[in-house]
């Protein structure tokens, strides 16, 4: 889920109509002190980061004046609550409050509805409330189909024990909450404490919106920069990786960084599943171990070798450390031959140094576990292929003994782009480019480049291997840069085909870490 | 016996002539699925390995039906009109094979399945296989893995990991132990037939004598089906395997499903219920056909 700042639930909710209290955003005391000062009133400051329980860790204070406000901002900004540094602080008028209530909207798994759920009691703590005031919690499920109606929320709200005027302001923001959760595919969304002032008016004092991250893409107005849930804005890293996946949408690349910050301690292993379940396998026998994972990444659903090829760079991105650990459910349907292909270019490229067991079950197992075999087995490394029968606790024990013997630690090299003359032929491909150097054909024997490509898109031209299909034809995906015509040529014949798949942003990232 | 499909089958395939519509309608058809129609709109008229395909489910349905099953290989962001259209020409299961699909497009199938008393496996499903019968979906990859990872038995497997659902199964034949059908739900936190149903399926099938269930952290799907059990509405032997005992609260890895969400749907939660309600849980994959020996040893078996 793909979760909104404070502020931004509220302007949603105000453009729906729900009545927020008047305030602004601060991005630096001075502004804090402008928004204090244009209410008039005393206010709050509420540090913006996705946490519950702010109050209680210093995050949400109060101030009565302008120049109070400015000072209280000066202590509240830098602070770090959480993953968090505090960047961000909503400014808002303080409410005089006579009730708090909570109202909120999840999605029923078990039914398969949205439900909304109203407590008559609301404010910090709404879950313990909940749970030993079951009398004050109501709920109704949604059909998607009719919506919500007003005498729907009418009702619920009776049963909660409210009458009135109160009741009908509050059958207003009840229905209208489900309206901004529709609109916007929100996986949660939720108004807590939802206020009751003293002259009786109903104020959303806090909202917190989900989205979800397959819908996410329907809503750009949005801004969600990274459309995964964390509790903690993304890494430098994620975001590179995030990019790798918008991209390419063959397979699913899913990378999150557990820790930035890696003692070259021999615990920390670059950890590279596939598939949900059998990564969370995986996963649980190398923690057994007393492994640590720097990060965990998923590359599955039939990925391209160059995405599985891009995972490796992005994992191997983290300095320090020890191992590498690639294993899936043992059984993929996926024909794993292209994230032998993709783990091959990778390791030569960074000159792997630490041992790394890769963990290939599946359709054609046994040709993921040669490529791997043959064309790792020159490298530093000791880079071991296992298959089905061998299970992920078992290769977890392998890769605690290798560690073990060859005690190294990653290195992160920057990264380099070869020299390529200008006049070198090339095609380009959905997400890169491949260059031949056809000054090396004449000597290739075999040309066997021609037969390794899958797709059989490559053909000899006057002893030259060149494109069969039009330019456009390759970059629409003819090509479907499964790596082998490189491997091939670089192994078995004169080295002369590389393949260039970009990973925006990578470069850099290096060349700072290599810096600091 | 076997749940949801047999070699009888008439299957058709929306979103045939994809990348993936038509290497798995190789697989379907090479497995022995009857697949009697493709559907994709605007194509009308070709043939996908020998599969006639036509522009409307209401056509396939026409000219080939009735239809017992449709397999949905279109885009994520088309799933909702292409499930409705199934529906509405009356077919009964739907096979939603895509991942992506945004949470309230599935809300709105289950709701309209619910209507027309139909169900569906999925979304971000790799399908299901009733071993020796017919494959609805991916599963396999290939019609010849798949002939040789999943064989014909008594076991039942449900699972929420498309790797695992194989992976499970594989094992049990390694271990000479078949399989009745084999469904692998969806990776999704909302999904049509989720673990309860399947299980209140199982628990109807006469062939189907113990079931083995693969779940993970987040939804309720695996304490509702201790529900199930203390209600005596399911009652064959179940071994379970949990997968994400290692995973923090509040992270969430690759399945959408796997949130966790207060202690309903945590690691513990599940093992608890489980363990009360007296399924066998494994510790481990290697661990799941040892325990179906020994059940099959109490029976007699």
């Amino acid at each position: 889920m793909a979760r909104l700042f404070e502020y931004q639930s509220k302007k949603i909710l105000k453009n729906m109509g729900i009545r927020v209290p008047e305030g602004g955003l601060a991005f630096t005391p001075e502004e804090a002190r402008q928004i204090a000062f244009k209410i008039g009133k005393p206010v709050v400051l509420k540090i913006q980061v996705w946490l519950t329980g702010r109050a209680g860790k210093g995050g949400i204070r109060f101030a009565e004046s302008a120049g109070e406000a400015d000072a209280v901002a000066r202590e509240m900004f830098g602070m770090k609550v959480g993953n968090f540094v505090v960047d961000k602080i909503l400014v808002e008028e303080k409410l005089r409050i006579k009730t708090e209530c909570f109202v909120g909207l999840v999605i029923d798994d078990a039914k398969k509805t949205p439900l909304l759920i109203f407590s008559s009691v609301g404010g910090t703590g709404i879950e313990e409330i909940a749970r030993e005031h079951p009398d004050k919690v109501f709920q109704i499920p949604i059909d998607v189909l009719t919506g919500l109606r007003d005498y729907e929320v009418r009702n619920l709200l009776r049963r909660a024990g409210l009458s009135g005027k109160i009741l009908v302001q509050l059958s207003a923001v009840l229905a209208k909450l489900y309206r901004v959760a529709r609109r916007y595919d929100a996986r949660s969304a939720e108004i807590n404490p939802l206020v009751i002032t003293e002259s009786d008016l109903v104020y959303a004092a806090d909202c917190h919106i989900a989205v979800d991250d397959y819908a996410v893409y329907r809503h750009p107005e949005l801004d969600i920069e990274v459309a995964r849930e964390f509790d903690r804005p993304p890494t430098r890293l994620e975001k590179i990786a995030y990019q790798v996946e918008e991209n390419d949408h063959r397979g699913t690349f899913y990378f999150l960084q557990m820790t930035e910050d890696i003692p070259p301690e021999k615990k920390y292993i670059g950890f590279h599943g596939a598939g949900g379940g059998g990564s969370m396998m995986s996963m649980d026998a190398v923690l057994d171990k007393g492994f640590k994972l720097a990060n965990y990444c998923d590359t599955s659903g039939n990925p391209s070798a160059s995405k599985v090829y891009r995972a490796a760079k992005i994992i191997l991105s983290q300095p320090n450390i020890n191992g590498y650990f690639a294993s899936g459910s043992g059984v993929a349907s996926q024909e794993q031959y292209h994230s032998a292909r993709g783990m091959v270019k990778a390791f030569h490229e960074e000159n792997l140094e630490i041992p790394a067991v890769i963990r290939l079950g599946g359709n054609f197992e046994e040709k993921a576990i040669e490529i791997l075999g043959t064309y790792l087995k020159d490298i530093q490394a000791t880079v071991e292929g296992y298959g089905r029968d061998d299970t992920p606790e078992s290769c977890a024990k392998r890769l605690e003994e290798l560690i073990e013997k060859s005690k190294s630690v990653h290195e992160v090299k920057p990264v380099v782009f070869p020299d390529v003359p200008e006049d070198r032929y090339f095609f380009e491909t959905l997400t890169g480019r491949i260059f031949i150097d056809h000054q090396k054909c004449p000597d290739c024997k075999t040309k066997g480049c021609v037969e390794a490509c899958s797709p059989g898109i490559l053909k000899i031209e006057e002893g030259k291997s060149v494109l069969e299909v039009s330019l456009v034809e390759a970059k629409k995906g003819k090509c479907t840069e499964c790596l082998a015509c490189e491997i091939y040529c670089k192994f078995h014949e004169q080295d002369a085909i590389f393949i260039h798949l970009p990973i925006p942003g990578l470069k850099d990232y290096r060349k700072r870490l290599i810096k600091s | 016996m076997s749940i949801l499909v047999n070699e009888k089958s008439k299957v058709i395939v929306q979103g045939i002539t994809g990348r993936e519509g038509m290497v798995r309608t190789q697989l379907m058809k090479d497995y022995g699925t009857q697949v009697v129609a493709g559907v994709t709109p605007g194509k009308g008229g070709g043939e996908v390995h020998d599969v006639p395909v036509y522009d409307t489910v209401e056509e396939a349905w026409e000219k080939a039906g009735p239809i017992d099953a449709s397999v949905i290989f279109v885009p994520a962001s088309l799933v909702r009109n292409a499930a409705l259209e199934a529906m509405d020409a009356g077919v009964k299961l739907l096979v939603i094979v895509p991942d992506r699909v945004p949470i309230y497009d599935v809300l709105e199938i289950s709701r309209i399945a619910q209507d027309k008393g139909a169900c569906f496996v999925g979304p971000n499903t790799l399908g299901l296989v009733s071993p020796g019968k017919a494959v609805l979906g991916m599963i396999g990859g290939r019609a010849e893995r798949a002939k040789e990872w999943f064989s014909a038995g008594d076991i039942g497997v449900s699972s929420r990991s498309g790797g695992m659902t194989s992976a499970i199964s594989y094992y049990l034949t390694e271990a000479g132990f078949g399989q009745s059908t084999i469904v692998h739900v969806g990776g999704d936190a909302v999904v049509g037939l989720s673990h309860p149903e399947v299980m209140e399926l199982f628990e109807q099938d006469d062939e189907t004598q113990i079931v083995v269930m693969f779940g993970e952290i987040g939804t309720t799907q695996e304490e509702r089906v201790a529900d199930l059990i203390q209600k005596k509405k399911f009652t064959k032997p179940l071994i379970a395997f949990i997968g994400g005992k290692a995973a923090k609260s509040g992270t969430r890895f690759s399945h959408a499903g796997a949130i966790v969400e207060g202690s309903r749907g945590s690691y513990e939660s599940k093992v608890e219920r489980l363990t009360k309600v007296g399924v066998h849980l494994a510790d481990s994959v290697s661990d799941i056909p040892k325990i179906a020996k020994k059940l099959k040893g109490a029976k007699g078996g």
